[in-house]
């Protein structure tokens, strides 16, 4: 079991968002689908502690997150937001900001294939490549701390179809060779399928498995 | 009153010149007037609170002066740095809770640069020129405080997603927000080091044209409008470091997580140099 909601509330901007919600999260790939506003970027928000429940638990991997260092929990759990936020300077450097905050090692010209991006673009400014190159760049960068989960807020919601096909063909070719966990939200129930191994459906307290599940 | 070589006032002005001076003023209302900027209003209330508060301020200080009292000296100076963070914070209102940063930095901005000024030894330790230097300090990291946080809480606002962002890699809170101290820092001091920069050239600093005007010796204004400049600059960045620092951990939980933002903080124009 990868992460565990139980009796999860979330509140923001003074609205409650989700209220009592429990659910199960397993490895491989998972897809969340519901409706805009039902709380989908939230629940992201709350599996890497970009904030917290106001009551409830979230645990990961059997123990509660609170307990985690939040820092490590970040790096071991990335990511991807549904718009591009690019970082001043290079894609190299965008690449490498979170390994070096860490003071890690990281292979550029590795991460930025596995995002499906070609290394030619390393000393390129990120801020001005296409929305679609800026996307496979915050992909690359989140890829470049090595994490075991993925989180992927509607990452193709602003991308063109040829683009969107790309990228889901990437998360595959992630999830086959890194046996990268994932976990993606989307309102878009065919993508969920098409790049899931199980999709879910966020509703008011529950998490439902979607009957086209395939695993 | 004891009076001091090189500052003794030479020229004495009638209320009647005031008055007179206020054909000027006429002029901005008219140049408002013709070009509907609609600033003829802000025009009246600057000139009539100029006035009162000068004037009031002006008997505060001939009784200070008067009494020589270090006391009373201390009192003036803390009632200008609680009124200076009160109009600094309507300029950060972006900026949650900024009253109280604004009060330490410009409290430890004034004590600290009129500290080595007096350790220095360029003037004693008398109301005469404790009251103007500290008023000059505290009003220059005012100005600088308040555009600094205006520029905080405006590129937090605007820049959310990249912040979120990077926390999001692991960042703490203090390096997701690096980049925009460090603009909100430059925000604060490049007007009065841009201003250090062209002084004699484009214009001459209040200071030197007041010791002027008063009689002094050209040598003696200019050595003591730099002393004056280089304490600014030191105040101003003193003020704005405390101010942004002290700002900037509002936004933030301990778990390096960025609050909420509050939606009715509304953008304001960035205050100008006066």
């Amino acid at each position: 079991m990868l992460f565990e909601l139980e009796g999860v509330t979330a509140i923001r901007g003074g609205r409650v968002v989700f209220e009592n919600l429990d659910g199960v999260l397993l490895g491989g790939a998972t897809g969340i689908v519901g409706p805009s506003g039902v709380g989908k970027s939230t629940l992201l928000r709350l599996l890497n502690r970009l904030a917290d429940p106001s009551s409830g638990t979230v645990r990961y991997r059997g123990r509660d997150l609170r307990e985690r260092d939040v820092l490590a929990l970040r790096r071991e759990v990335g990511l991807v937001s549904q718009l591009p936020a690019s970082l001043e300077g290079s894609v190299a450097d965008n690449v490498l900001y979170g390994p070096r905050l860490a003071d890690r090692n990281a292979d550029v010209v590795a991460s930025l294939r596995l995002a499906g991006l070609d290394p030619a673009f390393a000393p390129r400014r990120a801020d001005a490549l296409s929305v679609g190159e800026q996307q496979r760049v915050m992909l690359a960068r989140a890829l470049a701390l090595q994490p075991s989960v993925l989180l992927l807020d509607e990452p193709t919601s602003a991308l063109d179809m040829a683009t969107t096909t790309s990228i889901e063909a990437t998360l595959h070719d992630l999830r086959d060779r890194l046996g990268l966990s994932f976990v993606l939200v989307t309102h878009d129930l065919r993508q969920a399928e098409r790049v899931a191994d199980r999709v879910l459906t966020l509703e008011a307290r529950a998490l439902h498995a979607w009957p086209a599940t395939k695993a | 009153m004891a009076r001091d070589k090189g500052m003794t006032a030479a020229i004495h002005i009638e209320l009647g010149t005031v008055a007179a001076t206020l054909v000027l003023v006429a002029v901005a209302v008219a140049v408002a007037r013709w070009e509907r900027t609609h600033l003829e209003g802000d025009i009246g209330v600057a000139v009539a609170r100029s006035f009162v508060q000068l004037t009031l301020v002006g008997y505060l200080i001939k009784g200070i002066f008067a009494s020589n009292s270090l006391a009373w000296v201390a009192l003036l100076l803390a009632v200008m740095v609680v009124f200076g963070a009160f109009t600094a914070r309507r300029r950060a209102s972006r900026v949650p809770h900024a009253f109280w940063p604004l009060l330490v930095a410009l409290a430890i901005a004034a004590s600290a640069t009129l500290a080595v000024v007096l350790m220095i030894g360029v003037f004693p330790a008398k109301a005469r020129y404790l009251v103007p230097v500290g008023g000059m300090v505290i009003g220059n990291a005012m100005t600088a405080a308040a555009v600094a946080l205006n520029r905080l809480g405006d590129d937090v606002h605007d820049a959310a997603g990249r912040i979120e962002a990077t926390l999001a890699l692991g960042a703490t809170a203090t390096e997701a927000m690096r980049p925009i101290t460090r603009r909100s820092l430059r925000s604060g001091m490049i007007p009065l080091i841009d201003s250090t920069k062209t002084t004699g050239l484009i214009f001459f600093p209040g200071t030197m044209v007041g010791m002027l005007l008063a009689g002094a010796s050209p040598t003696d204004a200019v050595r003591l409008q730099l002393v004056l400049l280089y304490v600014l600059l030191g105040a101003v960045a003193l003020a704005t470091l405390l101010a942004v620092l002290l700002s900037r951990r509002v936004f933030f939980t301990a778990e390096h997580q960025l609050r909420e933002l509050p939606a009715f903080a509304r953008r304001v124009p960035h205050p100008r140099r006066p």
